[in-house]
């Protein structure tokens, strides 16, 4: 919302109020200024100027040279704009002049010919967005000489608001000069609108019909006749100008005056083109064809409000009018439409229609029913006053439900209470007061143009931003102590990242939706997922159900940006449907990594992790059916009996749809149940007294055993004294023989309550050996 | 034969003053004591001395030889101690080649960031709870005082997956399931994930984080809303920090307020990371709006209490001075490397 300041004047006296000011202290209260501009600052030595002579540039077709008279001298301009002719009154930015986007204008020569300025359009005069076909030409008695900002009415500082959706009685001047004036504690009038109206009655004119009050709480209409259309006064092109809006003519240009200056917005109708001068509100026809203002044909549906005539919609309520019915050079009878309309049907259908006005985004807030009448009497004193036709007595006004105001207790101790404040009632009531708020008799009654208030809640914010945010008290929570803290799951997490971190890898986060085309890259099926109904892109479209394309696109962003290795983490989300309205999400720990590593410095941080978590007895056991991995390559993680996630190597036809020509290593773990599995109790166990002793036993198995199934056994002998079993050489060759290996491992002993003895220790080793020989066929090497 | 053992006494004084290694100590001590050395010849020859002779020399003797050997052993100390301190300074080395770092990795800069806020938070006695990313629209919106054709739906451009199921567009909907659930008084913060479709640039992004919090009990005023606020911000970007609460709209708290703080690098002068205002938006905050009390079940003639929300993306770049948001979603290690924290 653009409010020009000196628009302010109408309804209060603003004397000694800076702009800086006016900007702290609105945003202060509430209404939030987010600049002051003045459009003029722009402008240097931009002025009116007369074109003299023109005539034939020697050396260009297209140009012309112009002697343009600028008040104090003549300068000679050379132009290719179509459209000048001698006498036209022109904007000239003259020799060392500057235009708004910092444009700097100097003399230069265009085909040889000198040219001491130009001639402005108006997209170069920085009033329209447009390009402009040719230059402006001004009204024919506008001074020679003058100070184009001032001609243009742009010598204006409009301070730009930033209106939140609640309030939408701030979009307008009168609305934002309301709160200015209980700002600053200053008088604040809305001035008087003269009636109007000759003794003719409108109703004989036209009539109006609501077909459902649903879809209009009230339409008020009033007639002019005799109408003359013409540019409307420069006092209301300047203040249009100034506020963003283009001037057209003197009837559209009230209808979008009102809507600023009252924030109602209106619609002008050639009555004479409104068959049988009767207007109906009434659901649109599915498929109802109109043709609207900009010239564009759109397909009414059911939901959105067709404004009609006897025949046909003349126009899409609170969204755009009708080209058929629209106001022309000849119009003469006009009839004036200020009504309002249900919010959320001008909401759907402006959308439907994918043309969000300016008036469809003020209805869709909620309109004050009570804000019509004012509006369209204040539209008819304009056109009376600037004698632009004759306006008919009296108003049609369908109104099925006046609109009552809102009224609450007032409860100035809740309020203190609430705010933790210590204001006096009296001063409440004062601060209501400037907002048209009336305290009576123990009851707050709140203006109609309110619509955002509706609980005590509501009223003590009004107060409390006119006491000032800022004057609050600073106070801490008193009452029941609340104890906070991390819980389980929080502080393992804590624990993951910790670990993982000290393993030396860097914790990476990445998008939750991926591309559906990453699921046939990483082999990962793709019939159950959650699928976004409006994507950014197919890129973004599809809700993970694992973690691998996330994290082998970590890997790959660094491998392409040429990091020899990389080693990562990401503790993430992912989504899997259950068959419920919604999906199970389920955390998942995903590690990857590439470089100088291979399994097992993959499968010691997964160790690491398990460890420091207390799950203890975790088996890896070869999945070889597993597509996203290298089949030779992949372990399954379980511990007590359930299934932690999987570790290996990425399948190399997996890295290689990812453009990865290296070994890429990951590991996915399941958070919950590692969380099920997960301790951080711990026992002590007394230092140990006595001696270790170990054997060390080399052991030639068949190949394909593995040394999870020797362990296995070794662990399965029964034995008290067995403190450690460590794996220390795994070979294969000649030696040992074809299809074998050795494998070596170093047992250690020790007894809690005394020294063992050599006995002891062989009988042991020796009942170990035997189970190997039993269960692997191992033979002592 | 007496001024003779004084002169063995004085050669051998200097001698060994100025020997040099324990080389030349060890031919001195053959020189003197050794079988055939200077004093062993004096003794040997004692035999032809008078008998009242004999003892005199022979005390002499004893104390020459005793003078020789302490001083030989006094000097192998130093010469020794000496040869130590060479060996030493022979093993110098280069203090200011690089050293050998064990590779460390590092947390995410924004759980980092969060970390701290949680600390914060946690030292205040809020608990932290999560909740489902893929939500109801109701918990999102409806619960939340944001009706179906609510102009503020609009704001906040919503990924759906039904018409019923959503993208998560704010952690608020976390508050409505924790209040449901738990009678007051409650002190929750929830940091989550949180989507819009707004298209990436350098401070959009469609996925990005929140940590909102909430507080519900008797008596909580707006008061409190402020002094939580100040302890938070000032133990997060120190005490120096001034606030600023400016009037706002969220359709789930009533009052609302948009906080600033005093810009933390110029304290408020106006520099470029606060764009010349001295302050910066920080986040939104308000009184539960009674109406989505209400909804979950909590008499707001009762109960009171506060919300509040901010987004970890833009803390954190204020943090560390990043200027581009898509970097915390590239992973680049580069990029990663820099928060060893």
């Amino acid at each position: 919302m653009n409010l020009p300041l000196s628009w302010l004047k109408d309804y209060m006296n603003t004397d000694g109020i800076s702009e800086q000011e006016y900007a702290d202290r609105l945003t202060m209260s509430g209404s939030i200024v987010e600049g002051i501009k003045n459009l003029g600052a722009e402008f240097k030595n931009v002025v009116v100027g007369r074109i003299t002579k023109i005539e034939k540039h020697p050396d260009a077709d297209k140009l012309v040279v112009c002697q343009v008279d600028v008040g104090d001298e003549e300068i000679q301009i050379v132009t290719g704009a179509p459209n000048v002719f001698e006498g036209a009154v022109v904007p000239v930015a003259k020799h060392k002049s500057t235009l708004p986007g910092g444009v700097k204008i100097t003399k230069g020569k265009l085909r040889g010919v000198v040219s001491y300025g130009m001639m402005c359009s108006t997209d170069e005069l920085g009033i329209s967005k447009e390009r402009a076909t040719g230059i402006l030409i001004l009204p024919d008695d506008t001074p020679i000489g003058e100070d184009i900002t001032h001609t243009l009415g742009l010598d204006e500082s409009v301070a730009e608001f930033e209106i939140t959706s609640n309030r939408p009685d701030c979009m307008s001047i009168i609305g934002l000069a309301r709160e200015t004036a209980a700002t600053f504690a200053r008088d604040f009038k809305i001035p008087e609108i003269k009636p109007t109206g000759n003794n003719e009655d409108v109703n004989d004119y036209a009539a109006v019909e609501i077909a459902d009050s649903k879809l209009c709480s009230r339409f008020t209409a009033r007639a002019v006749k005799n109408v003359k259309i013409g540019p409307s006064p420069k006092w209301m092109q300047n203040r249009l100008t100034a506020a963003g809006l283009r001037a057209i003519n003197n009837v559209v240009d009230i209808t979008n005056y009102i809507m600023l200056e009252y924030g109602q917005p209106m619609h002008a109708y050639d009555l004479d083109h409104v068959e049988g001068r009767k207007i109906i509100v009434r659901n649109a026809g599915d498929g109802e064809m109109l043709e609207t203002l900009d010239d564009k044909p759109r397909e009414l549906k059911s939901e959105m409000i067709a404004i009609s005539d006897e025949k046909r919609a003349i126009g899409v309520a609170g969204v755009m009018g009708g080209a058929n019915s629209e106001v022309t050079d000849d119009t003469t009878t006009v009839l004036f439409e200020s009504a309002c309309f249900n919010p959320v049907l001008v909401r759907r259908g402006a959308k439907a229609l994918g043309m969000r006005t300016d008036a469809s985004a003020l209805f869709e807030k909620g309109l004050d029913s009570e804000n019509c009448l004012p509006a369209i009497n204040r539209a008819c004193e304009l056109l009376q006053d600037m004698g632009g036709g004759e306006v008919i007595g009296g108003v049609i006004d369908v109104y099925p439900v006046k609109k009552q105001n809102t009224v609450l207790p007032f409860e100035p101790e809740k309020i203190n209470r609430f705010l933790g404040t210590d204001i006096p009632e009296s001063d409440m009531i004062e601060y209501l007061g400037r907002l048209e708020f009336e305290v009576k008799d123990g009851s707050v009654i709140v203006p109609t143009f309110r619509g955002d208030i509706e609980s005590m809640a509501d009223i003590a914010e009004e107060v409390a931003r006119l006491y000032g945010y800022d004057n609050l008290p600073v106070t801490m929570m008193q009452g029941r102590v609340v104890v906070g803290g991390k819980t389980f799951k929080q502080k393992a997490v804590d624990s993951i990242r910790n670990t993982l971190t000290a393993c030396g890898l860097y914790e990476a986060m990445t998008y939750s939706f991926i591309d559906p085309k990453e699921f046939r890259q990483t082999r990962v099926p793709m019939n159950n997922v959650v699928k976004i109904s409006n994507p950014l892109g197919e890129e973004n479209s599809v809700m993970r159900t694992s973690m691998l394309s996330s994290i082998i696109k970590t890997l790959k962003v660094n491998y392409n940006r040429r990091a020899s290795s990389a080693k990562i983490f990401e503790i993430g989300m992912t989504y899997n449907p259950i068959g419920e309205t919604l999906p199970d999400e389920r955390q998942v720990v995903a590690i990857g990594m590439y470089g100088k590593v291979d399994f097992f410095d993959l499968k010691g941080i997964v160790q690491n992790l398990l460890s420091r978590l207390g799950i203890s007895g975790a088996a890896f056991e070869t999945e070889k059916e597993n597509p996203s991995y290298h089949p030779g390559r992949c372990a399954g993680i379980t511990a007590g009996g359930k299934t932690i996630g999987r570790m290996g190597q990425i399948h190399p036809a997996v890295a290689d749809s990812f453009k990865i020509d290296t070994e890429i290593y990951a590991a996915e773990l399941d958070l919950n149940t590692m969380l099920e599995l997960a301790t951080f109790d711990r026992t002590y166990k007394p230092l140990p007294k006595f001696p270790a002793s170990s054997r060390d036993i080399a052991l030639v198995v068949e190949k394909d055993i593995s040394v999870g199934e020797i362990e296995k056994i070794i662990n399965s002998v029964s034995s008290d004294i067995l403190e450690k079993v460590k794996l220390f050489d795994v070979y294969e060759g000649e030696q040992v023989g074809e299809n074998k290996k050795s494998v070596a491992y170093s047992l250690t002993y020790r007894a809690a309550d005394r020294t063992l003895t050599d006995d002891e220790v062989s009988g042991m080793t020796d009942k170990i050996l035997a189970a190997l020989k039993d269960g692997v066929n191992a033979e002592l090497r | 034969m007496k001024d003779r053992l004084n002169t063995i006494k004085s050669n051998a004084e200097t001698e060994l003053n100025s020997a040099a290694d324990l080389k030349a100590l060890e031919s001195l001590r053959v020189k003197y004591l050794g079988k055939k050395g200077e004093l062993t010849a004096v003794m040997k020859g004692m035999g032809g001395l008078s008998k009242e002779e004999r003892p005199v020399i022979g005390r002499l003797a004893n104390t020459v030889r005793g003078f020789i050997e302490s001083a030989l052993e006094e000097k192998k100390k130093a010469l020794t101690e000496k040869a130590k301190e060479l060996r030493l300074m022979a093993e110098t080395i280069d203090v200011a080649l690089p050293g050998r770092m064990p590779e460390m990795g590092a947390k995410h800069p924004l759980n980092t960031v969060l970390d701290d806020l949680q600390d914060i938070f946690i030292g205040m006695g809020f608990s932290i709870v999560e909740g489902p990313e893929v939500e109801l629209d109701y918990y999102n919106f409806e619960a939340l005082n944001l009706p179906p054709d609510h102009p503020a739906r609009d704001t906040q451009d919503t990924f759906y997956i039904n018409d019923n199921v959503l993208l998560r567009t704010q952690t608020s909907p976390v508050q409505v399931r924790v209040m449901e659930k738990q009678k007051p008084p409650i002190r929750i913060i929830s940091p989550g994930r949180v989507y819009r479709s707004d298209t990436v640039d350098a401070t959009h992004s469609p996925v990005f984080h929140q940590v909102e919090g909430l507080v519900i009990d008797k008596g909580i005023t707006m008061a409190d809303l402020k002094g939580t606020l100040e302890v938070f911000a000032k133990k997060l970007y120190g005490d120096d920090t001034r606030l600023r609460f400016r009037p706002h709209h969220f359709p789930f708290t009533e009052p609302s307020a948009e906080v600033d703080i005093s810009c933390f690098n110029c304290k408020g002068e106006g520099c470029s990371i606060c764009k010349g205002e001295g302050w910066i938006e920080i986040l939104g905050c308000g009184m539960v709006h009674p109406k989505v009390l209400r909804n979950c079940g909590i008499d707001p003639e009762v109960y009171s209490g506060f919300a509040f929300g901010m987004g970890l993306e833009r803390v954190t770049m204020f943090r560390y001075g990043i200027k581009d948001l898509r970097l915390f979603y590239e992973n680049d290690l580069q990029f990663l490397k820099q928060f060893k924290i």
